[in-house]
Parts: structure tokens; C-alpha cells; sequence
């Protein structure tokens, strides 16, 4: 996947775990649990999801990582780098 | 042969009514005890309306459309003799339906089978977007229309529809049916209360090394351990788990754990994890994950709203440190969990920085006294403090 296809499929991966999200309404930079009161099994699903779609391994110390839509981008993008 | 009466069930304690949204099944059709046979809508969402026992569906009642008293007459079911013998109960859920229905209930809406009085069946297709916006703007799904070839109702709907009518309260639906709830229970429960602080160090420490040996998808969350801790404690402490009905309590030999469970955009639903004393707590972590994705996509099912025995409310991380729950009737006592956060922590006659949680319970004084809470609060720590055990 290109680097720039990226937050594209996170978007999707979000709004597949919390379908009564807005897509249209994320603000990227947003804490998701300031935005949609995101809790502690929405960050797992979320969390799931990622792991999934990416084939990489998120530790549960690296929640935090995926605390906002941009966040949770540049998380996938450092980790799909360090396998190359 | 036998007929019984298929009626739509009170699915909180301040349920008046409730509006058809669609059947699920036609006359003719064999069902089983647990078949969601309707779809209703409350101001909870769409619930899901399960038959209370097998047999084949006769006659349909009430059509879609129609909002209808709780009590009233949904559909007929013919039940066969064989089916009639009572079951041993032994592993069903008690609870189903638990709340007193009127004797006599009038429909709201005259109800004529076969009469062409209502929209057709056909079950329209809403975004949750556009489910979630209607419920914030207060607006009736039923009143707007769809824009899209497909039929379906999409979140621009709701908002051109907001455009013309923008005085609409907001989320009036569930914040009445809250309110009057919790009126209920202020009014007629006298409520005591209790707190009790413990180190939680042992039990997240279990659980991080749990999780780091399954894959992600296996993962625990702590608020399932405390489900599980709760749920244990109260079968063996008598008092806090069953229904009080007419000046009596009634225990419940299963436990049935209502847990709270945030909609965005606000209010707040406890649909219960059944029989969660006996469950492992892989089972009750999924079938948690499962009802949390059901309860914000708008679809839970009549048992899990009916048959809660007692209920865990917790607020989560970065919330505050205590929180003091109210009695959500006709149960008879609740378990509310603080954020957990590190304080400093006396062990050993050092101090030391230590994850802490505060649990606190509301109990209903009609059925039990500050000891027999006091004794629950502690026997929930104990649980936790081993959490191998649960």
C-alpha cells in the first residue's frame, strides 16, 4: 500500500468499528476519545482492525498511538516502513 | 393447540409505548423461543423483540406503523402440546418477560388485522449516521424522506429536514426516558450508599500479561473483569441480585449483569450480559464486544433490555475518581467503578505509587443494610485482587 493510500483506509477501519461515526465529521488532529467519547473497547476494536487490515502486531502499550485519526496514520506508516 | 398472545413487553421501567417498525417474520412461519419476531422502536433505538417460546406464528396483530401500549397484543402464536410442557428453567433466563404488563391493555391505534390503516411493511434502510443525527436533532426517522434511488435514508436527509424544523428538541426521546426512570427510582427507592478503595496494581499487572500472550483480537478489557468479579459476589451474597416487585424482593438464581454503556451524542443504556456468574471471561468478552457494536448501531434485543438482575456502571479512564450511581428499578442494587489512576498507597508500611480503583455501591435499604453492602463491596476486591480465579 502506498503511503499516501493510507489514511484513506484508516478512515474506513474507523467508521467500520464505529459505524455511527460521521466520516465527513473526523477531525484528524481530534483526541477520538475528546471527539466521540471513544472508550476503552472502541480503542480495541480500533486497535483489532489496524492489526487486520495491516498485518502488523499494535501491543496494548501502543493504544495511545491510535488516540487520533492522524496519530493512528502515522502509527501505520511507521510500522509498515520498519518492515520494508 | 394452544394460542398465546405474543405482546410487546416493557423494555425499561418507564416504557409506555412503542412503535412497529417491521416483522420479521409472517404468518405461518415456525419459531423458537428466542427468534427476534419484530423490530419496535423506543426511545432507546430499535430493539429487537424476541418470542418467549417456540411455535408457529398465526396472526399478526399490530401492523408496522402502529405505536402501540406496552402489554398490548403484538401477534398470535400457536404453540403445539408437546412444546406446552412447561421448561425446566434450569438454564433459560428467568427473566423473560420480568416487568408486570397490564391486565387489560387498550392499542393506542386501532389494530385491525389485515386493514390497509398503516405504511407497508417494507423495513427502510437509515445510515447509522443519519440514525445517530435524527436522535441528537430529536427528529422522527419515520418523517423523513430519502433522497438516494436506493430508499435509503441518509444523514443529508435528516439535516435538510432539521433546516425546515430547527427547533426540534434535542435527544428528547431518551432524555425523558431516563429522567423518568431515575424519578422513579429517587421516588420510591431509598437508596444507601457505599465506597470502598482498593490497589488494582495485581489485577491490571494480570491482565497486561494476559494480553500480550493472545493476538489482539483476543485482548481483554478490565471493565469484563469487573463484570465477572461482581456477578460472583452477588451469588453468594444474599440481597442485591433480582427485582423488587409489589413491596417484595424476588432473588434471581442467575445473574444477570446490566452494564452501562454510552451512546454518543449522549444517554446511556444498560442491556445485561446474561448469565454472566457462569461464563468465562473469554465468552464475556465477547459477547460484550458484541453488545457494545449492537447498542450503537441501534440494534439490541428485548431480553438483553428486560432481564438485568443488577448493574455495573463504570466511567471509564481519564474520568473522575467516584461516581454515585442511582438504582436503575426494579433492581435493587448497582456497582459503579472510578476511573483507575496511580495514587500514593500504604502496603507493607511503605508508600508507594499504586493504580487505584474506588468502587461504589447503591443498594436498596427496603432489601439490605450497610453491612451485607459493605461485605459485597469487599468480596468484589477480594475477586479482583485474584484474577486468576475469575
Amino acid at each position: 500500500m502506498e503511503p499516501k493510500d493510507i489514511p484513506a483506509r484508516v478512515l474506513v477501519l474507523l467508521t467500520g468499528v464505529a459505524p455511527d461515526i460521521d466520516p465527513a465529521s473526523v477531525v484528524p488532529d481530534r483526541n477520538l476519545r475528546d471527539q466521540f467519547d471513544f472508550d476503552s473497547m472502541d480503542t480495541l476494536h480500533f486497535a483489532t482492525a489496524i492489526s487486520h487490515e495491516f498485518g502488523i502486531d499494535v501491543a496494548e502499550q501502543e493504544y495511545a498511538q491510535l488516540a487520533s485519526l492522524a496519530k493512528a496514520c502515522d502509527y501505520v506508516q511507521r510500522k509498515l516502513a520498519t518492515r520494508a | 393447540m394452544i394460542r398465546v398472545e405474543f405482546r410487546l413487553p416493557a423494555l425499561g421501567a418507564d416504557m409506555e409505548s412503542g412503535t412497529l417498525t417491521a416483522w420479521l417474520k409472517k404468518p405461518g412461519d415456525r419459531i423458537r423461543r428466542g427468534d427476534a419476531l419484530a423490530v419496535v422502536e423506543t426511545s432507546k433505538g430499535l430493539i429487537d423483540i424476541e418470542a418467549f417460546e417456540d411455535g408457529v406464528l398465526e396472526e399478526l396483530v399490530a401492523q408496522p406503523g402502529a405505536t402501540v401500549p406496552v402489554g398490548a397484543v403484538l401477534a398470535r402464536i400457536a404453540r403445539e402440546s408437546a412444546a406446552a410442557a412447561p421448561t425446566s428453567g434450569a438454564t433459560a433466563p428467568q427473566a423473560t418477560p420480568p416487568m408486570p404488563v397490564p391486565e387489560k391493555p387498550e392499542p393506542v391505534a386501532p389494530t385491525i388485522p389485515g386493514a390497509a390503516a398503516t405504511p407497508p411493511p417494507s423495513r427502510r434502510r437509515i445510515s447509522p449516521a443519519a440514525r445517530r443525527r435524527a436522535h441528537e436533532l430529536g427528529i422522527d426517522l419515520a418523517s423523513v424522506e430519502s433522497s438516494s434511488p436506493e430508499e435509503l435514508v441518509r444523514i443529508e436527509d435528516v439535516e435538510r429536514l432539521h433546516k425546515q424544523a430547527p427547533s426540534l428538541p434535542q435527544r428528547a426521546g431518551m432524555r425523558a426516558t431516563i429522567g423518568a426512570a431515575m424519578a422513579r427510582s429517587k421516588r420510591e427507592i431509598p437508596h444507601y450508599y457505599l465506597a470502598h478503595t482498593v490497589d488494582f496494581g495485581a489485577t491490571r499487572d494480570w491482565l497486561s500479561q494476559f494480553n500480550a500472550s493472545v493476538p489482539v483480537g483476543e485482548r481483554l478489557i478490565e471493565v469484563v473483569l469487573l463484570v465477572k468479579a461482581v456477578a460472583l459476589a452477588v451469588s453468594n451474597i444474599e440481597g442485591f441480585n433480582g427485582h423488587f416487585h409489589d413491596g417484595q424482593f424476588r432473588r434471581s438464581d442467575l445473574v444477570h449483569v446490566g452494564t452501562a454503556i454510552a451512546l454518543r451524542g449522549g444517554g446511556l443504556v444498560a442491556p445485561a450480559l446474561l448469565d454472566a456468574g457462569r461464563k468465562d471471561l473469554k465468552s464475556l468478552m465477547r459477547e460484550f464486544s458484541d453488545l457494545v457494536t449492537r447498542v450503537r448501531s441501534g440494534h439490541m434485543r428485548s431480553t438483553e433490555l428486560t432481564s438485568a438482575t443488577i448493574t455495573l456502571t463504570s466511567l471509564g479512564a481519564e474520568a473522575v475518581d467516584v461516581l454515585f450511581p442511582v438504582i436503575n428499578p426494579p433492581q435493587v442494587a448497582i456497582i459503579g467503578a472510578g476511573a483507575i489512576a496511580e495514587r500514593p498507597w500504604v502496603s507493607d508500611g511503605k508508600v508507594a505509587l499504586r493504580p487505584v480503583l474506588t468502587m461504589t455501591l447503591a443498594a436498596d435499604h427496603r432489601v439490605t443494610d450497610g453491612r451485607a453492602g459493605s461485605r459485597l463491596l469487599r468480596r468484589i476486591a477480594d475477586l479482583l485482587a485474584h484474577p486468576e480465579t475469575l
